[in-house]
């Protein structure tokens, strides 16, 4: 065994290719959480396509010991079920890895390549052999060449049986075929060839106090710890799984046992006009309320979003971004939403918008945003993308603060209103920028009239044009109020002193600090900060200053970020530089470093 | 500046009703629309039918869209709660406030162009949740802030100010609402005050989705010769098919009738409403038949009015949700949140 393939236990990327409706996701999530149980660090992206059966379909499994959790540009096994894309996965493994396929059937001989080992499995004969159901047949290939694998990677048998009973712990007659065809699969590769790989798992313990989570579950339960009640959407994806996770907690937590009664209302709204609509009428009284969307989404919610902002009505929107522009690639992840949230609507307008780059994040941000849109009254846009959103991601246990109590802002109750003579909606009386606000039903001197036409800081109806740029420029105050409650960049120092320095956002960041670990070793060495919020607190600037040059990277194509930060920081756009990756998969650590290679490179010829 | 404040001159003689205020505590800013609008005499309706239900004003929130009767919730309940939305987009609001406070009363103004137009989907999803809401729609076939295009309610040979004959056909909003399930449909017209109260009255009391249609001239834009939506063609045309009375919860029916001429229903609260048929054939339990009758008055040229429709057994928007009694708004945070050790375990399917 050489030095180079030792090094890759614990460390390498196994693609799968499949067909998309032939149940091979439940064999992939087993294949990844055995890795995750034996305590090794792993991550599963999910490359699906927008249909439901018969088209091509990827799940990238990245092992690594080191807590690499992005992609990382590489294939190191590849399991090759689609006849279809065959020909494309058998190029995209890198040399010295292997590849799978099921050799039921002949394989085009033209179709070979001497820089990588194949291992042909006759995975359908031996499934039509043993299983006599015909989509029992279909099914069980998919667990056999897990079973595959677990032999060639030497994955712990008695961990992936655990798992199998957890899968079918209620429909156990399940459980022996699924382990025959795992059995079916791991002794073909123990009689028929030389077994483990070097790219092997070996037991750690780097996974303890670790889950594995996808970034919209984990939003929907910040939802429930939010105390939201009111939830509106429209079905879009990668969307979609915010609300049924909110719906399947719920059902959990805040169904009455006895009357069945529910504390809180779900509405599948007939668009998204209808839904952001939804979330603001039930803001406005009181409850907490939330929408998921993604991009086509927020361009129709746009109008209610101006509104939201100049009623100054609080309002929580998900935006899960996807492939744009227009319908764009559904299933593809991006990050090609920045602009559109921030500034979304027409007038001036800014909204806050934060940007968790983790399930963690997705948890503690989301019950974030319902805090800040309480504070402010105004939308917070909570921007998370597809890879976050859908993919398994294996982050911290999620924990929760007991004395956490919710924000509501400054909400007039019954008695407030009752000690003031007369309640008026927009007087900054504080000075901070930020009205206070009554809950309709609730004192008869809290009454108000809410409206997205000029109104005065009185909040009656005006056409005067101071009266009306009073209550535009204490909305401004607001806005930099807002600045200094969001939450704060995520800001990391090279160990050596530099002056460049990298900005990210969102699901960029893994790719980001492999990246530096790995320029760091080559002798170039970054500053990082992940940005976590929009408008961009005094830290954002300060950081930005203090760095000669600045590398942007960002998943779109518009370098919608950089925009950003030329707009509203008064930091020199011709030092910062962008590093965009927008093909519509996550982010690869090998994108990051090939741009900062090259660009140091050109510098240093320069 | 649209928005004139009425001084408040309450007469020692004034009326008073059971919470002890009078018909004043329920008027609203001086309204600007133009002189004779239609619109202004449903608001008078609007501010009786509320004294005379003895709600506290700010029990009540008034919900618009845009345009001349969007304008409106300014001019009545000054004592309410206002919301003056986006474009055809108020149903959704009133969803939202509906789902976070189910204790209110909510009450919507808009128009045809508000919701037959750019609201006609949001208009269509309310009546289809049967959201506990009183909807009045000020129909008068005209764009009047835009200064006279057709709206979707024109009818098919109906002239515009400017000449223009319309040659879509219109969109009803009663045969719609009740092609759709509505659970309450009426149509009135903004000169019969005394139609138009009780029908308010029983709509707010009515437990679910209540659209009512006022024909409201428009006296800028459509009220000339060759308008079907005139003052003078609505009275030439418009035709009673029901009569409503409302009788408060526990108040004794005192009007004489004959039985098999009125026909009483009670509403949740238990008040119920009178209806008196003035045409033999009509069944304002029967939607198909409701149906089939106006559109039979439509052929004539004639306008049905009256409570057209009523279905009092289908739930609404929170009984199919089976939302808690308690306002979603008023729920203590301690029972939303799950708390520490309900998260930790059921972390437990994430490993």
């Amino acid at each position: 065994m050489s030095a180079r393939a030792k090094s890759r236990v614990n460390d390498f990327v196994i693609r799968l290719a499949n067909v998309n409706g032939t149940g091979s996701a439940s064999a992939n999530t087993l294949l990844m959480k055995a890795i995750f149980r034996m305590g090794v660090p792993v991550i599963g992206k999910n490359f699906f396509p927008s249909n439901i059966q018969g088209l091509p379909t990827w799940y990238e499994v990245r092992v690594s010991k080191d807590m690499y959790l992005a992609r990382s540009g590489n294939v190191d096994v590849m399991v090759a079920m689609n006849a279809q894309t065959y020909q494309k996965d058998l190029k995209e493994v890198s040399p010295g890895g292997a590849l799978i396929y099921d050799s039921t059937w002949p394989r085009d001989r033209a179709l070979s390549r001497s820089d990588i080992t194949i291992f042909g499995i006759p995975l359908a004969r031996m499934c039509n052999e043993h299983f006599s159901n015909a989509r029992a047949r279909i099914l069980m290939k998919n667990m056999a060449y897990v079973g595959a694998l677990a032999a060639l990677l030497e994955i712990d048998m008695d961990v992936i049986k655990g798992l199998v009973e957890e899968m079918f712990a209620s429909k156990t007659k399940l459980i022996p075929a699924n382990m025959e065809a795992i059995e079916l699969g791991a002794n073909y590769v123990r009689e028929h060839f030389e077994h483990p790989l070097a790219m092997r798992v070996e037991p750690l313990n780097k996974t303890a106090g670790h889950i594995m989570v996808d970034g919209n579950t984990a939003a929907a339960l910040g939802c429930v710890y939010a105390g939201a009640t009111v939830g509106a959407w429209y079905p879009i994806t990668p969307s979609t799984t915010i609300m049924d996770g909110f719906k399947s907690f719920s059902e959990r937590f805040r169904v009455n046992k006895d009357s069945g009664e529910r504390d809180y209302c779900i509405i599948q709204a007939e668009d998204e006009l209808a839904a952001i609509g939804i979330v603001l009428g039930a803001a406005w009284n009181g409850a907490r309320a939330f929408t998921p969307t993604s991009g086509p989404g927020l361009s129709l919610m746009s109008e209610f979003l101006g509104f939201g902002y100049f009623a100054e009505l609080p309002a929580v929107l998900f935006d899960v971004q996807r492939v744009g522009p227009s319908t764009g690639m559904p299933t593809r992840t991006q990050q090609a939403d920045v602009l559109a949230a921030a500034y979304a609507s027409h007038g001036d307008t800014r909204h806050v918008v934060l940007f968790p780059a983790n399930p963690n994040e997705c948890f503690e941000l989301t019950v974030n945003a319902f805090d800040l849109a309480d504070r402010l009254q105004t939308p917070v846009i909570v921007l998370l993308d597809l890879d976050i959103g859908m993919n398994d991601w294996m982050c911290n246990e999620l924990k929760w603060d007991e004395s956490y109590r919710p924000d509501r802002g400054k909400v007039l109750d019954a008695e407030g209103v009752e000690k003031i003579e007369k309640f008026y909606r927009y007087l900054d009386s504080d000075g901070d920028g930020i009205p206070y606000r009554t809950y309709p039903g609730v004192h008869p001197k809290g009454a108000y009239f809410v409206r997205g036409s000029g109104h005065n800081k009185y909040g009656a109806y005006t056409e005067e044009s101071d009266e009306y740029q009073e209550v535009v420029d204490r909305l401004n105050r607001k806005w930099h109020t807002a600045a200094t409650l969001v939450p704060s960049p995520v800001i990391q120092r090279s160990k050596k002193k530099t002056g460049i320095a990298i900005v990210s956002v969102g699901s960029c960041d893994y790719a980001v600090l492999e990246a530096i670990d790995k320029l760091s070793a080559k002798g170039i060495h970054l500053n990082y900060m992940r940005v976590r919020a929009f408008p961009f607190s005094e830290e954002v600037t300060d950081f930005l200053e203090e760095h000669e040059k600045v590398f942007v990277a960002e998943q779109n194509r518009d370098a919608q970020l950089k925009s950003l930060l030329t707009l509203e920081t008064s930091y020199p756009k011709e030092r910062m530089e962008s590093i965009l990756h927008y093909s519509g998969l996550p982010m690869t650590c090998k994108c990051v470093i090939e741009a900062i290679e090259q660009a140091e490179a050109e510098g240093v010829a320069a | 500046m649209t928005y004139i404040a009425k001084p408040k001159i309450v007469h020692g003689g004034l009326a008073r009703n059971a919470l002890g205020l009078t018909i004043r505590d329920y008027e609203g800013g001086m309204s600007t629309l133009c002189a004779g609008c239609g619109h202004d005499s449903v608001t008078s309706a609007i501010v009786q039918a509320f004294f005379e239900l003895d709600i506290p004003p700010h029990r009540v929130a008034k919900m618009s869209g845009i345009g001349c009767s969007s304008k409106t919730p300014a001019y009545f309940l000054s004592a309410s709660h206002g919301f003056n939305s986006v474009h055809g987009r108020m149903p959704s609001v009133a969803t939202g406030a509906a789902a976070a406070n189910r204790d209110l009363y909510l009450l919507g103004v808009s128009g045809d162009g508000d919701s037959l137009s750019i609201g006609l989907g949001q208009f269509g999803h309310a009546v289809r949740r049967n959201l506990d809401m009183c909807y009045i729609i000020e129909n008068n076939g005209v764009y009047g802030l835009t200064k006279g295009q057709f709206s979707a309610s024109a009818d098919i040979g109906s002239k515009a100010k400017k000449g223009e004959v319309n040659q879509q056909p219109p969109i009803d909003a009663v045969q719609m609402a009740m092609a759709l399930g509505g659970t309450f449909v009426a149509r009135s017209f903004s000169g019969d005050k005394s139609q138009l109260v009780p029908l308010i009255k029983a709509a707010i009391k009515h437990e679910g989705f209540a659209l009512i249609d006022v024909l409201s001239p428009c006296v800028t834009f459509n009220d000339h010769e060759d308008s079907t939506k005139s003052y003078a063609y609505t009275r030439q045309f418009f035709h009673r098919a029901v009569h409503l009375d409302y009788v408060a919860p526990a108040t004794e029916i005192k009007i004489a009738y004959d039985e098999g001429d009125v026909m009483p229903i009670e509403l949740h609260d238990g008040s119920r409403i009178l209806l008196r048929k003035v045409s033999e054939a009509y069944n304002v339990q029967n939607r198909g038949a409701a149906i089939d009758y106006i559109r039979a008055h439509q052929r004539k040229g004639e306008i049905v009015t009256g409570l057209l429709y009523i279905d009092e057994s289908e739930p609404d928007m929170h009984a199919l949700n089976r939302t808690t009694a308690t306002p979603l708004a008023d729920l203590p945070y301690e029972r939303l949140c799950p708390g520490a050790e309900a998260l930790n375990k059921l972390q437990q399917r994430f490993r």
